[in-house]
C-alpha cells in the first residue's frame, strides 16, 4: 500500500472533522455571545446562570464531558447520536471559553463611551448593540481565532465516541497497515492545513472589521 | 420664576470621601453659570449628578420640576431606568474627552440619538444635524470619522451631538481642558454663540477665567464640596470677598495671564 492509498479514507475523515469543527465554532460563538452578555448583565439570575455554565465547562476535561454526554446522559433517558453529541459538547466548551472573551471585550470598551451613551439617553440594550458591541467585536477577533483553532484540535477527541473523524480514520489505517509514521504524518499535515484555513478566515474577518478610518489602530497592529 | 435646577442639602460621598456636603444650589431658567474651583472641589460632580452619571446619598434634587428620586425607587439612583430616562430628556452634556463614538461618522454621531431615542425620522434628523454642523462650522466633515478630526473639531461635533437632543440644560465639563492651546479658541467660540440663546440653561466647568467672565451670568467658586462664594463675574473676579477665592484666582490668573501674553507675542 503506498501513501496515496491512505488519502481517500483520511480525506473522508477530514470532512467529518471540518463539519464538526465548523458547526461547533458557529454554535459555540452564539453561546459565547449569549453567555458573555449575560455575564455583564445587571440581572443577577442571568449572570449567575452564565457563570455556572462557564465555570462548569471550563473546569472539566472535554474527554470526560464527551463521555458524560455519550454514556451517562442516556441513563436518564436522554440520548443523541454520536455526531450530535460531539457537536453539542464542543459547542458548549467553545462557548464557555468564548463567553469570557466576549465579556472581556465588552468590559474593555472605555467607560466614557457608556457615559456618552447615557448622556444621549440611549437605552441599555441600544447601548450594548450599537455602541459597545461594534467596538468590542474587533477586540474579540484575535482571541476568537485562538479558540477556533483550539476547537479544531479538540475535535480529535470525538473519535473516542466512535465518530469517524480524521483521527479515527488515522487509527483505523494504522491498525490495518501498521505504517504509523506515514499515517500520523499525513494526519498532522491534514490538521495543520485545516487550522491554516481557519486562521486565514479569522484574520480576513478581522481585517474586514478593522478596515476604514473608524479604527485607525489597524495601521499598527 | 421657579429655578430649573434645585439642589437641596445634597450630600455625595465616594466611600469615606465626602465630595458634596449639604450642598444647596439653584439655577434659573436660561441662566449661564460657570463653576470654578480647585480640582476635587466637587464642581464636576455637580454636573455628573445632574446627568445621572452619579447617584447621591442624601438630599433632594429637581430638574425642571422632576425629582431625581422616585418615591419608591430602588438601586443606587433610587429611581427606575424609566424615570432616569425622563430626567435625561431635559439635559445634555459635553465631556472633557469629547467621547464621540469612534465607529460612526460625524453625521451618524449626531443623528443616532434623535432617531433611536426621540424616534425622529431619519431624514428630518439629518437635516437638523446638517444645520447644527453648519453652526459649528464642520459641515464639510460630516462623512469623516472622529479619528480623522482634531480635538477641537471633535469637541465641536460633540456639542452639535448634545444639541441635537434639544436639551433645556446643557452641561459642559471642562470642554477645553483636553485641547491643545491653539484649538481652545474654536470651541470657546461655539460655546460663546450658544450663550446667546435665551432659553438654554448652561452650566460650565472651566479653568478659562477670561471666558467665564465673558459669557456667564454668575460664577460660583467651589471649595471642598461647597460654594464658598458666588456672584456676578465682574464683581467676583475684580473683588473677591473670601480669602480662598482670592488665593485661587491669583494662582490661576497668575498662571494664565503671562501665558496669554506670550501667545499673543508669537508673530
Amino acid at each position: 500500500m503506498t501513501w496515496t492509498q491512505y488519502l481517500p479514507p483520511l480525506l473522508k475523515g477530514a470532512q467529518v472533522t471540518v463539519m464538526i469543527s465548523l458547526s461547533s465554532i458557529v454554535i459555540g460563538a452564539m453561546l459565547a455571545f449569549a453567555a458573555g452578555i449575560a455575564r455583564t448583565s445587571s440581572n443577577r439570575i442571568l449572570s449567575g446562570i452564565a457563570f455556572v455554565y462557564i465555570v462548569l465547562f471550563r473546569g472539566t476535561p472535554l474527554l470526560v464531558q464527551l463521555f458524560w454526554f455519550y454514556y451517562a446522559l442516556p441513563l436518564i433517558g436522554i440520548s443523541f447520536d454520536p455526531i450530535t453529541t460531539g457537536i453539542m459538547t464542543l459547542s458548549l466548551l467553545t462557548g464557555a471559553f468564548g463567553a469570557e472573551v466576549v465579556r472581556g471585550a465588552l468590559l474593555s470598551v472605555p467607560h466614557t463611551q457608556l457615559e456618552a451613551a447615557r448622556a444621549l439617553n440611549f437605552s441599555k440594550t441600544y447601548t450594548l448593540w450599537h455602541i459597545s458591541m461594534p467596538q468590542a467585536v474587533i477586540e474579540m477577533m484575535p482571541a476568537f481565532g485562538n479558540l477556533a483553532i483550539q476547537n479544531l484540535k479538540d475535535t480529535a477527541l470525538v473519535s473516542l465516541i466512535s465518530i469517524a473523524d480524521l483521527t479515527f480514520q488515522a487509527q483505523s489505517m494504522r491498525n490495518i497497515t501498521l505504517d504509523s509514521a506515514t499515517v500520523y504524518t499525513l494526519t498532522l499535515v491534514g490538521y495543520f492545513i485545516i487550522a491554516l484555513c481557519l486562521m486565514l478566515v479569522v484574520r480576513f474577518i478581522e481585517m474586514k472589521l478593522r478596515r476604514g478610518p473608524a479604527f485607525p489602530r489597524s495601521a499598527h497592529s | 420664576m421657579n429655578p430649573i435646577i434645585r439642589f437641596e442639602n445634597v450630600t455625595k460621598r465616594f466611600g469615606a470621601l465626602t465630595v458634596l456636603d449639604n450642598f444647596n444650589f439653584e439655577v434659573g431658567r436660561g441662566e449661564k453659570v460657570t463653576l470654578i474651583g480647585p480640582s476635587g472641589s466637587g464642581k464636576s460632580t455637580v454636573l455628573r449628578i445632574l446627568m445621572t452619571l452619579e447617584p447621591f446619598q442624601e438630599g433632594h434634587l429637581e430638574l425642571d420640576g422632576i425629582s431625581y428620586h422616585e418615591p419608591n425607587g430602588h438601586g443606587p439612583f433610587k429611581a427606575s431606568e424609566k424615570h432616569l430616562h425622563k430626567i435625561r430628556c431635559n439635559v445634555g452634556m459635553v465631556f472633557q474627552s469629547f467621547n464621540l463614538f469612534p465607529h460612526m461618522t460625524v453625521l451618524r454621531n449626531i443623528v443616532e440619538a434623535p432617531v433611536a431615542v426621540l424616534k425622529m425620522k431619519r431624514d428630518e434628523a439629518e437635516s437638523r444635524a446638517t444645520e447644527l454642523l453648519r453652526m459649528v462650522g464642520l459641515y464639510d466633515k460630516k462623512d469623516h470619522f472622529p479619528s480623522q478630526l482634531s480635538g477641537g473639531q471633535q469637541q465641536r461635533v460633540a456639542i452639535a451631538r448634545a444639541l441635537a437632543m434639544r436639551p433645556r440644560v446643557l452641561l459642559f465639563d471642562e470642554p477645553t481642558s483636553a485641547l491643545d492651546p491653539q484649538l481652545v479658541g474654536e470651541v470657546l467660540g461655539v460655546i460663546r454663540d450658544l450663550a446667546q440663546e435665551h432659553d438654554l440653561t448652561m452650566l460650565l466647568v472651566t479653568h478659562e477665567m477670561r471666558f467665564a467672565r465673558e459669557v456667564s451670568d454668575r460664577v460660583c467658586f467651589f471649595d471642598k464640596g461647597r460654594i464658598v462664594e458666588q456672584g456676578d463675574p465682574e464683581l467676583l473676579f475684580s473683588n473677591p470677598q473670601q480669602p480662598r477665592t482670592r488665593e485661587f484666582l491669583s494662582s490661576i490668573l497668575g498662571e494664565q495671564a503671562p501665558a496669554r501674553e506670550s501667545l499673543q507675542r508669537v508673530p
